[in-house]
C-alpha cells in the first residue's frame, strides 16, 4: 500500500512546498513566534490564497473537496516547517465539525468565512479532571428563549486566543461522565460574560483557560450527541496531527544525518560510529513506519472505514512514541546544541511534545486501541 | 534503604538533618531552584554552611573541609539531597577547589581557597569548546606566554551560570605542537579581565543556564597557570572524576517521585484505566532508583574499606540521568493538558499559567533535563569508558 498520488494532489504538495520556503523559514517562524499576538496574519492570508483553508472541504461548501488526503499532505508539510497557524483547530477541527453537523444556515455562514481566512476558530473541550475523555464534560448549557446560555470552565483551548469563534462541549442533561447529554454550541469568542487567560505553549503557540458564565451559544448538530461528533471529529484531527509529526519526524532525522555526517569528534565523523548509525537506523524505521500508519489512516479517514475510530487511537499512539524516540535521539546527538532555543531540533522536539497532549497522549490512546478490540 | 550506621555516624545523621531543618532558607524554596533564583539567594545556603564548617565536605581539614570520613560525607549527600537543598556551587567547591589544593602552589592555594569557601569568588568552567564537546582534548583555546603573561584567544561554550562569574577555569592549548593531551594547560582567568564576553545561551525550556565566553587577548598573568604547562591534561581528568561522584541523584529522583505520585493521586481518578498504567510506571522508576541505591551503598561500603571504586561514577551518571529523565516524563505526562502549557522567562508573577501550582515547572524541567543525558561527558562516552576501562573492550 503506497498513495499514488494524482496530479492535483502533487500540485497541492508543492505549492504548499514553494510558499513554506519562501515565506516560512525558521527566522520568519521564529519572528511570528515572538510577536505580540504569536501568529502570521499574512501567512494566514497566504494560506487562503492559496487554496490551503478550502482544500479539505467538499465542493458542496464551497471547499475544494480534497479531503482527508490533502490535510494530510498540507499538514506533514505544516510539520516541516513548524507552522504556529491553527489549520488544524480552524479548518479540520471547527470546520469540519460544522461540515459535518452543522444547519445549511450555519454551513453558509461559517465555512465561507473560513475559507477566506477572515475567522479563526478554536474547540473547548477539555476541562479540568477531563483528562483526554471528550465525555467528561461539567459545563452545563441551559434552555434560554429560542437559545441557550453557557457556564462553566474549560482549560488548556489551544489556539483560542486567536480565535473569532469557539465550539464549546456543554452538558445539556445527565451527569458528569455520560456518554449521552454532551452537546456543541458555537460561542463568539468576545462575549460578554466569557473569561479568558492567554498563555504561551511549549510549542511556541497559545492557548487559555476559560470561564463562561451564562454564555450565549448556538447549538451545533443534534442536542445530546456532541461526543459521537467530537468523535468523528477526533479521527479527522489525530489524522492531521499524525501527518504534521511525521513531517517533523522526517526534518529530526534529516537534521541529525546530516549533521552527524559533519561533526568531527575523536577524529572522526561522529556518524561513524557504529552506536550512533544503529540509533540513526532505528530512527529511519520509526519514520517509514510512521509515513505508513498516517497513509493507512488517511485512507481510512477518506472511505470513512468501519474501524476508523480505532485505528486512529492506534497510529496517535504508535506515531506518537515514534515521534518521542525520534525526538529524544535528535536532540541526544545534537549534543549541546540541540539543547539550544537557536537550533530548530529542540522547536521539533517540543511541537512533538505537543501534538502528543493534543486530543490524548500516546498511552491514553493504547488504551483505547486495546478497548476497543475488546468491545468488538 | 539506608547504610548500617554505628552510633555516632547515626547521631551525625541526625544532627546534619537537624541542621537542615533548622538553617535552611525558606527564600531558596522556590518553584525551581535551578533557575529562579538570583545569584545572592543561591549563596544563602552556601554561605550558612560556610559558617558551619561544611561547605567542603570533599576538602581536607588543613584547607578547611570537615575531615569527614566517607561514609560521613555520604550522609551529608543523602541528607541535604534528600532534603531538596540546592547544593552550593559545584563548579567553585567540588571542582576548582581541589583541583588547587591538589596541583596549585601556595601563593594560588592561599588566594583562591578561602575565597571558595566563603562563597566571594563564583567560577565557571571553560572546559567545552563549540569543536570540542566529547572530545576535550582538542581544545583550540590559545595561550601564548608573552613576558610574565599569558595571551588567550579562544571561545568557550555552554559554560554554567558564567553570567555570575568571577573567576573561570580554562583549558588552554599552550603546545599546539604536542599531541591533543600534551599541549594542554590549566589557567585561571579573572571574568572582570579586558577581552572576556559572556554571551547568554538560551536553552528549549527557555531559561538561561548556559554561555558562550570569548576570550579575546585576554591577559592572564603567569602565576595563574595551574601546576606546570602542558600539564593541564592530567588535571581536567582529575576534575572530571569529581564532576561525576554524585551523579546518581537518588536523594533528588527520591523526592520527585514521592511528589509524581502526589500529582497522579490528584490527577487521575483510580477507575481511569490511566491509573494503573501510571502505578506501574512509578513502580518500574522506583525500583531502578531502589537498584541504583543499593548499588551506591555498596560501592561506598567498599570506598569505606579502601577499595577503588574504578569507573563506578560512569554507572552512576548514565543510570541517575536515565532515570531522572523518565521521572520528569512521567510528571509531564501526568498533569495531562497543563503539560502544554510552560512559564515565560524570566519568571514573573504577571505571567499567567494554569493549573495546580504542583504543575506549573513540569515542562520545563522535562525539557531542561533532555541535557543530562549529554552534559558531564555524554551517556555514550560513559559507555564507552565502562566498556574500555571494566570489559576490557
Amino acid at each position: 500500500m503506497d498513495i499514488q498520488f494524482t496530479e492535483e494532489q502533487e500540485l497541492l504538495r508543492s505549492s504548499v512546498q514553494r510558499l513554506l520556503r519562501d515565506q516560512y523559514d525558521f527566522d520568519a517562524r521564529r519572528k511570528i513566534v515572538a510577536s505580540e499576538d504569536g501568529i502570521g496574519r499574512e501567512q494566514w492570508a497566504a494560506f487562503a490564497e492559496l487554496g490551503l483553508l478550502a482544500a479539505p472541504f467538499s465542493e458542496a461548501v464551497g471547499g475544494l473537496g480534497g479531503g482527508p488526503l490533502s490535510t494530510m499532505i498540507i499538514m506533514q508539510e505544516f510539520g516541516r516547517h513548524l507552522v504556529v497557524e491553527p489549520f488544524v483547530e480552524t479548518v479540520v477541527v471547527a470546520g469540519g465539525l460544522v461540515e459535518q453537523v452543522g444547519s445549511d444556515a450555519q454551513k453558509q455562514a461559517f465555512i465561507a468565512d473560513i475559507i477566506a481566512g477572515s475567522k479563526l476558530w478554536a474547540l473547548a473541550w477539555t476541562e479540568k479532571g477531563s483528562r483526554f475523555d471528550l465525555a467528561t464534560v461539567t459545563t452545563t448549557a441551559r434552555r434560554d428563549g429560542d437559545g441557550y446560555v453557557l457556564t462553566g470552565e474549560k482549560t488548556a483551548v489551544m489556539a483560542a486566543p486567536w480565535a473569532d469563534y469557539l465550539i464549546v462541549s456543554a452538558r445539556t442533561s445527565g451527569h458528569r461522565h455520560d456518554r449521552g447529554g454532551v452537546s456543541l454550541f458555537v460561542v463568539d469568542r468576545r462575549a460578554a460574560n466569557l473569561d479568558l487567560q492567554s498563555f504561551k505553549t511549549i510549542d511556541g503557540r497559545r492557548a487559555a483557560e476559560i470561564s463562561l458564565r451564562c454564555v450565549r451559544g448556538e447549538l451545533l448538530g443534534k442536542e445530546g450527541e456532541g461526543v459521537k461528533t467530537l468523535e468523528a471529529c477526533r479521527n479527522r484531527a489525530i489524522g492531521a496531527l499524525c501527518a504534521e509529526a511525521v513531517g517533523a519526524i522526517g526534518e529530526l532525522n534529516a537534521a541529525t544525518l546530516d549533521y552527524s555526517k559533519t561533526r568531527k569528534q575523536f577524529g572522526v565523523t561522529i556518524g561513524s560510529f557504529q552506536v550512533l548509525q544503529h540509533r540513526m537506523v532505528d530512527m529511519f524505521i520509526a519514520h517509514q513506519e510512521t509515513l505508513s500508519l498516517m497513509q493507512h489512516l488517511s485512507l481510512s479517514l477518506r472511505d470513512d472505514e468501519a474501524g476508523v475510530s480505532r485505528l486512529a487511537s492506534g497510529a496517535k499512539s504508535k506515531i506518537g512514541y515514534a515521534g518521542k524516540f525520534v525526538a529524544d535521539q535528535a536532540v541526544q546527538l545534537h549534543g549541546g546544541m540541540g539543547m539550544t532555543d537557536e537550533l530548530n531540533v529542540g522547536h521539533y522536539f517540543k511541537r512533538i511534545s505537543s501534538i502528543n497532549i493534543q486530543f490524548g497522549d500516546p498511552a491514553y490512546h493504547v488504551l483505547r486501541y486495546a478497548q476497543l478490540d475488546a468491545v468488538a | 534503604m539506608e547504610l548500617a550506621l554505628s552510633p555516632d555516624d547515626a547521631a551525625f545523621r541526625d544532627e546534619v538533618r537537624a541542621f537542615i531543618k533548622d538553617n535552611y532558607p525558606e527564600e531558596m524554596r522556590v518553584a525551581n531552584p535551578e533557575t529562579d533564583l538570583s545569584k545572592e539567594q543561591m549563596l544563602l545556603w552556601h554561605r550558612i554552611l560556610h559558617n558551619k564548617g561544611w561547605i567542603a565536605p570533599l576538602w581536607p581539614k588543613q584547607y578547611g573541609g570537615p575531615g569527614w570520613s566517607i561514609t560521613r560525607r555520604f550522609i551529608f549527600e543523602q541528607e541535604t539531597t534528600r532534603a531538596g537543598t540546592m547544593p552550593p556551587l559545584a563548579f567553585s567547591v567540588t571542582m576548582v577547589g581541589p583541583v588547587i589544593y591538589t596541583f596549585g602552589n601556595d601563593a594560588q592555594k592561599q588566594k583562591f581557597l578561602p575565597r571558595i569557601l566563603s562563597g566571594e569568588d563564583w567560577w565557571c568552567q571553560g572546559y567545552s569548546e563549540p569543536g570540542s564537546g566529547s572530545d576535550l582534548a582538542t581544545v583550540r583555546t590559545k595561550a601564548v606566554r608573552d613576558g610574565d603573561h599569558y595571551v588567550v584567544n579562544g571561545h568557550k561554550t555552554w559554560t554554567t551560570l558564567a553570567q555570575h562569574a568571577d573567576w573561570i577555569f580554562c583549558l588552554v592549548r599552550t603546545d599546539p605542537t604536542a599531541k591533543p593531551q600534551s599541549g594542554i594547560s590549566f589557567l585561571l582567568i579573572d571574568m572582570k579581565s579586558p577581552g572576556v564576553t559572556v554571551r547568554p545561551i538560551i536553552t528549549i525550556d527557555g531559561s538561561h543556564e548556559v554561555n558562550d565566553v570569548f576570550l579575546e587577548d585576554v591577559r592572564v598573568p603567569s602565576e595563574n597557570l595551574i601546576g606546570e604547562e602542558n600539564k593541564g591534561w592530567t588535571y581536567a581528568k582529575f576534575l572530571l572524576g569529581n564532576e561525576r561522584t554524585s551523579m546518581a541523584g537518588i536523594g533528588r529522583s527520591t523526592r520527585y517521585i514521592s511528589r509524581l505520585k502526589k500529582i497522579v493521586k490528584a490527577e487521575i481518578p483510580e477507575d481511569d484505566p490511566a491509573h494503573l498504567e501510571f502505578i506501574r510506571d512509578i513502580a518500574r522508576v522506583e525500583l531502578d532508583v531502589l537498584a541504583l541505591e543499593a548499588t551506591e551503598l555498596r560501592v561506598v561500603a567498599q570506598m569505606a574499606r579502601g577499595i577503588d571504586p574504578g569507573p563506578a561514577a560512569s554507572l552512576f551518571k548514565i543510570r541517575g540521568t536515565e532515570i531522572f529523565q523518565n521521572i520528569t516524563e512521567l510528571t509531564h505526562r501526568a498533569i495531562g493538558n497543563y503539560g502544554l502549557a510552560i512559564r515565560e522567562h524570566p519568571i514573573s508573577a504577571n505571567h499567567f499559567m494554569p493549573g495546580p501550582d504542583y504543575g506549573h515547572t513540569a515542562s520545563e524541567k522535562y525539557l531542561n533535563s533532555r541535557k543530562l543525558s549529554i552534559y558531564g561527558g555524554s551517556n555514550e562516552i560513559q559507555r564507552n569508558i565502562i566498556a574500555k576501562a571494566v570489559l576490557g573492550l
